[in-house]
């Protein structure tokens, strides 16, 4: 009776447990289960197959092994086993006849998974096969991500960070490098991961199904910031990505009010010039992210913050306390210019 | 005799710790404040700059000891592009970093002042554009290129496959020892 009680008090909590991480996985944006292309919509099949055939397989031998630990002892009929120390002719027949049965199982099991996994894998190679690609390079970095758009003509290739514009239904090409160590691209919702390997292309494609925002980030630790190390892919129909591409081509707007023109100056005469570039003025250094549109992305410091004008303050002035270890430099900012450089910083849409 | 072992043996272990401690250390949140030697570190006589004699320097060198500085410092000679001018410390439109014999004195806060005031002939001052921190890890750094380090801060081998000058010194040093 105790028993049963403590084996019913168990499966309750596992179900329980089971149904808070389905749950989490499911309402959360960032998910392999929650798919936005066709490749992980084949992903998201397969996981669920694996789950759903291996969880009866788990609840099958769960509820045998609760039989066998709960099973009344049948009487004196039973065969003396331990004493003649040899299985009867019957028990030894059914013996076998469970053992064959179950490695026959157990091979049909595997080969289906095998062969799931594979026809899964083939199927989403075929993407790079499709026509129209548009190809996209990524370059992981300590600890942010670069972003080139290699459009052919030398003059429509666009430099930005952390954000990947992609129009819907068109397969994209992502080529992958690293500046420094091992880092992995992996946006769940849409297909992944591959890592970036320092002085090696890695190619993978993906593709979206419908429009929305698709958090990705790093996979594969690569020091202190690791954790924050995220950037976002955008899906959106044709025409607006294509608008979006245009504003990105255009050079740096220039600053219109007083604060924004002193804001100017105050970049241009602080370390800030030596690391980041922006289109249109002499800043173009190449060491730390692409500012031209800085204004126009989501996200500060590798998305680890919301771009705001408060956030931004807060990291211009101490990076060190919101990402320890990170390469931003400390600068001395008095306070006269701050205002001035973040009304400027801003304004570049 | 025992007690003298376990001694030695416990002597020696604290050592390396601490040593490994000094190693490691790691300022992550520099002052961004510029201080009032701003270009003024090593004291220089104004006719002859540097030397004959390097002049006793006052300050010295705070990110002197600790591998993360000077790895630091590494990146942020090729992230501001010194390596443009002096290579890998081997020279070519400046001078070389690696050497005996300094222009402008060869102690951190010579170097430091060089970086700095910038010299005639080439050399930019970066004086009030980089962090002072800064450039005292690239001083660092450069006085590893020479040996000048302590060994327990020095990498043993470089990053690229190729030897860098670090480590050609390093064994130079070696063979004449």
């Amino acid at each position: 009776m105790k028993t049963t009680t403590r084996v019913a008090k168990v499966s309750a909590a596992t179900c329980t447990a089971f149904t808070l991480l389905l749950t989490s996985c499911i309402y959360n944006r960032q998910s392999a289960i929650d798919p936005a292309g066709p490749q992980s919509g084949r992903i998201d099949t397969l996981w669920w197959s694996f789950f759903w055939l291996l969880g009866a397989i788990f609840l099958i031998v769960m509820v045998l092994t609760a039989m066998t630990l709960t099973r009344q002892h049948r009487g004196f009929e039973q065969e003396p086993l331990e004493a003649l120390h040899k299985a009867s002719e019957k028990t030894e027949a059914r013996l076998r006849s469970v053992i064959t049965g179950a490695t026959i199982v157990s091979i049909v099991i595997l080969f289906v998974l095998i062969v799931a996994s594979t026809v899964t894998g083939k199927a989403n190679s075929e993407l790079q096969n499709k026509k129209n690609p548009l190809t996209i390079q990524v370059t992981g970095t300590q600890w942010w991500w670069q972003i080139e758009y290699k459009m052919g003509d030398p003059t429509r290739s666009l430099v930005t960070a952390n954000e990947i514009h992609i129009p819907v239904g068109r397969p994209i090409q992502i080529r992958g490098a690293s500046n420094d160590v091992i880092h992995s691209f992996w946006v769940p919702n849409l297909n992944g991961k591959r890592d970036l390997i320092p002085s090696r292309i890695t190619t993978e494609w993906l593709e979206a199904d419908h429009p929305g925002a698709y958090r990705g980030q790093c996979a594969e630790f690569c020091g202190l910031q690791h954790a924050h190390m995220a950037l976002w892919v955008i899906a959106e129909p044709e025409d607006k990505f294509n608008a979006w591409l245009e504003a990105q081509l255009q050079p740096a707007a220039s600053p219109r009010t007083p604060e924004e023109i002193k804001g100017e100056q105050v970049f241009m005469n602080h370390a800030c010039i030596y690391c980041h570039a922006i289109e249109g003025t002499p800043a173009a250094g190449q060491s730390g992210p692409d500012l031209t549109h800085f204004g126009s992305r989501r996200g500060i410091a590798a998305n680890t913050l919301p771009n705001t004008m408060g956030n931004l303050a807060g990291w211009i002035l101490d990076p060190q306390t919101i990402k320890p270890g990170n390469h931003m430099a400390t600068i001395e900012v008095s306070s006269g210019d701050l205002q001035p450089l973040l009304e400027y910083l801003e304004s570049l849409k | 005799m025992k007690l003298t072992t376990v001694r030695n043996a416990s002597g020696l272990a604290i050592c390396f710790v601490v040593i490994a401690c000094q190693r490691q250390h790691q300022d992550i949140r520099p002052s961004p404040t510029q201080l009032a030697i701003y270009g003024d570190a090593a004291k220089e006589d104004a006719l002859r700059p540097g030397g004959p004699v390097s002049p006793q320097p006052t300050v010295n060198n705070p990110y002197n000891a600790s591998a993360y500085d000077i790895s630091e410092g590494q990146r942020l000679y090729n992230w501001y592009n010194c390596s443009g001018c002096h290579a890998n410390g081997g020279g070519g439109i400046g001078p070389p970093l690696i050497k005996q014999h300094w222009i402008y004195g060869g102690e951190p806060a010579n170097i430091f002042d060089t970086i700095v005031k910038g010299r005639p002939n080439g050399m930019p001052a970066w004086g009030g554009r980089i962090p002072e921190y800064q450039v005292w890890e690239i001083v660092a750094y450069i006085r590893s290129m020479n040996g000048e380090q302590p060994r327990s801060a020095t990498a043993s081998r470089a990053d690229m496959i190729q030897p860098s000058p670090q480590t050609l010194v390093n064994r130079t040093n070696d063979q004449t020892k």
